[in-house]
């Protein structure tokens, strides 16, 4: 199975307080991993690291089987950061444009067929059910929408692997559960290699096929099907909450 | 008869309006609107310092400011001090400087002046070419890199994941804000170019919608205040500095009160 992230005695520290302790993980083509676990428990720091945006203090980072320092294909990377509709209110900016803005600066396959950046962003938009707010600006949607703006681009330069940071935070339930057989269906058909940071476990459930607990340290790293039978399941649905709630 | 003399500056103007004008929409976003300010103090020292070895100030003072725009970049990224406390630093010490090398060469005070406040209308031919293709050479530097800082200014953590190297663009428009800079300082001078930058970009705020609008309507703006300005100067025997910031801030009150009323 192809590797497309590799993740080998991973450490780090914000000015000196470790946030992530010697973390080894692998992602291979095609999984759907959820990454789960407390209110800073380093999610957010695991996915930075993953993408380039946080250099680690120890351990190596791989995508697509090269090291990060030298990777330079970014167009196969797709990444929605944890409170993306935080944006400016004042930059005036429509949603067509957010999605072009990533299209016309991602780097591209060698000999790739340039599909018309506007037909582009009408599909991507359509993705997501937006395709009528295209000339709208972004200021004027609802939080919910923006962020199904930033999943369109995200999704827009045809990434193969996706990482996303609790991405929906906002988004009413019947959206949430839409987005995530959304997530699912690409992940299924397309073979589009999924990481999820996630609080809804019980929603996402039966789309993911692996999980990774964290707590500083990765506590449980494995298939969905074990994890289901493992206690720490339990305690997560039976109001246990251990891993949900505290800070150890 | 229209003297060569004007058309020449309304050529020289045209170019640079159309810079500041894409330059603002950046500097205004990123919340840097007041570099400008730090940066004209610095070019204002370099100004000095060419009047005072007698070398064409204009050149020189693009060096020292291109010097200066990479200590602020400096000092905002590696010093623990927030960016509007670096420009603080940085103009002090351009504007020392400057009164220091005015009070030991006392014979180019006069000139150095006219720095202060600008004058469009007294620049000879070779100079004003000079300011015309530096400001081409601006505009073509932000063209080519449109997408990628419309991207890096809306969003630089998804601009870095997507291979932008931010700290190479962020060096770039700083040096471009630099040379820029100089070019308004000779406009409408030290005290006024912030206005210049910042004007237009502001005015396009109120009224546009999504980002092209932004940009052709800040580059607008900054064309009908510079040309306007100019030629009310020429006309009228107003001084162009003025006459060009009065008519971007009439255009900005207009766009104002134009969205409160929408
Ligand atoms: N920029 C920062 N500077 C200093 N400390 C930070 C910074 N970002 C995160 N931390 C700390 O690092 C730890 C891990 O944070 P992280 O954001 O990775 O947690 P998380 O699992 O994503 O949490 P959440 O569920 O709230 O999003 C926390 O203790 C947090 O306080
Ligand atoms: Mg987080």
């Amino acid at each position: 199975m192809e590797e497309i992230v590799r993740v080998e005695g991973v450490s780090f520290a914000y000015d000196g307080l470790p946030a992530l302790v010697d973390i080894n993980l692998s992602i291979y083509r095609g999984d759907f991993l959820a990454i789960i676990g407390p209110n800073g428990s380093g999610k957010t720091t695991l996915l930075k690291i993953m993408v380039g945006l946080l250099k680690p203090r120890q351990g190596r980072v791989w995508l697509f089987q090269q090291p990060l320092e030298t990777f330079n294909q970014w167009f196969r990377i797709g990444y929605i950061q944890q409170k993306a509709t935080n944006f400016d209110p004042i930059f005036p900016i429509s949603v067509a444009e957010v999605i072009a803005a990533s299209l016309n600066s991602a780097s591209r396959p060698a000999g790739a067929v340039r599909t018309p950046v506007r037909q582009k962003i009408l599909e991507a938009l359509q993705i997501v059910g937006l395709e009528q707010e295209a000339d709208k600006p972004l200021n004027s949607l609802s939080g919910g929408q923006q962020q199904r703006v930033f999943i369109a681009r995200a999704l827009a330069t045809d990434p193969e692997i996706l990482l996303l940071d609790e991405p929906t935070t906002g988004v009413d339930y019947p959206s949430q559960e839409n987005f995530y057989d959304l997530l699912g269906q690409l992940n299924k058909q397309k073979q589009l290699t999924i990481v999820l940071v996630t609080h809804d476990y019980g929603i996402v459930n039966r789309h993911v096929n692996r999980v990774a607990c964290l707590n500083q340290k990765l506590v449980y790293h494995g298939e969905h099907s074990e994890f289901c039978q493992s206690d720490r399941f339990r305690q997560l649905l039976h109001g246990g909450h251990h891993l949900i709630s505290h800070r150890h | 008869m229209i003297s060569s003399l004007f058309l020449r500056a309304l050529l020289a103007g045209g170019c640079l309006a159309l810079a500041c004008g894409l330059l603002g929409v950046f500097l205004v976003l990123r919340r840097d609107a007041m570099i400008s300010h730090g940066l004209s103090h610095v070019a204002f020292a370099g100004v000095a310092l060419g009047l005072a070895l007698n070398l064409m100030p204009v050149v020189f003072s693009v060096a020292v400011c291109l010097a200066g725009s990479i200590v602020i970049l400096r000092l905002k990224e590696q010093a623990r001090l927030p960016g509007d406390t670096a420009i603080a630093l940085l103009s002090s010490a351009g504007l020392a400087l400057a009164i220091l090398l005015m009070s030991i060469k006392r014979d180019f005070g006069a000139e150095l002046m006219s720095y202060l406040f600008g004058d469009i209308l007294a620049i000879g031919p070779s100079e004003i070419y000079l300011a015309a293709g530096l400001a081409v050479a601006v505009l073509a530097a932000i063209l080519l890199n449109l997408p990628r800082l419309m991207f890096m200014t809306f969003d630089r953590e998804a601009a870095s994941v997507a291979g932008i190297r931010l700290s190479r663009l962020d060096r770039l428009l700083v040096m471009l804000s630099a040379v820029t800079i100089v070019l308004g300082l000779r406009i409408v001078g030290l005290l006024l170019v912030t206005g210049l930058t910042v004007i237009p970009a502001a005015s396009a705020l109120q009224l546009a919608r999504n980002f092209r609008q932004t940009l052709f309507l800040s580059c607008l703006f900054s064309l009908l205040s510079i040309m306007g300005g100019i030629t009310l100067a020429y006309v009228l025997d107003l001084p162009a500095s003025a006459a060009i910031i009065f008519l971007s801030l009439i255009i900005f009150s207009l766009g104002y009160m134009i969205r409160k009323r929408r």
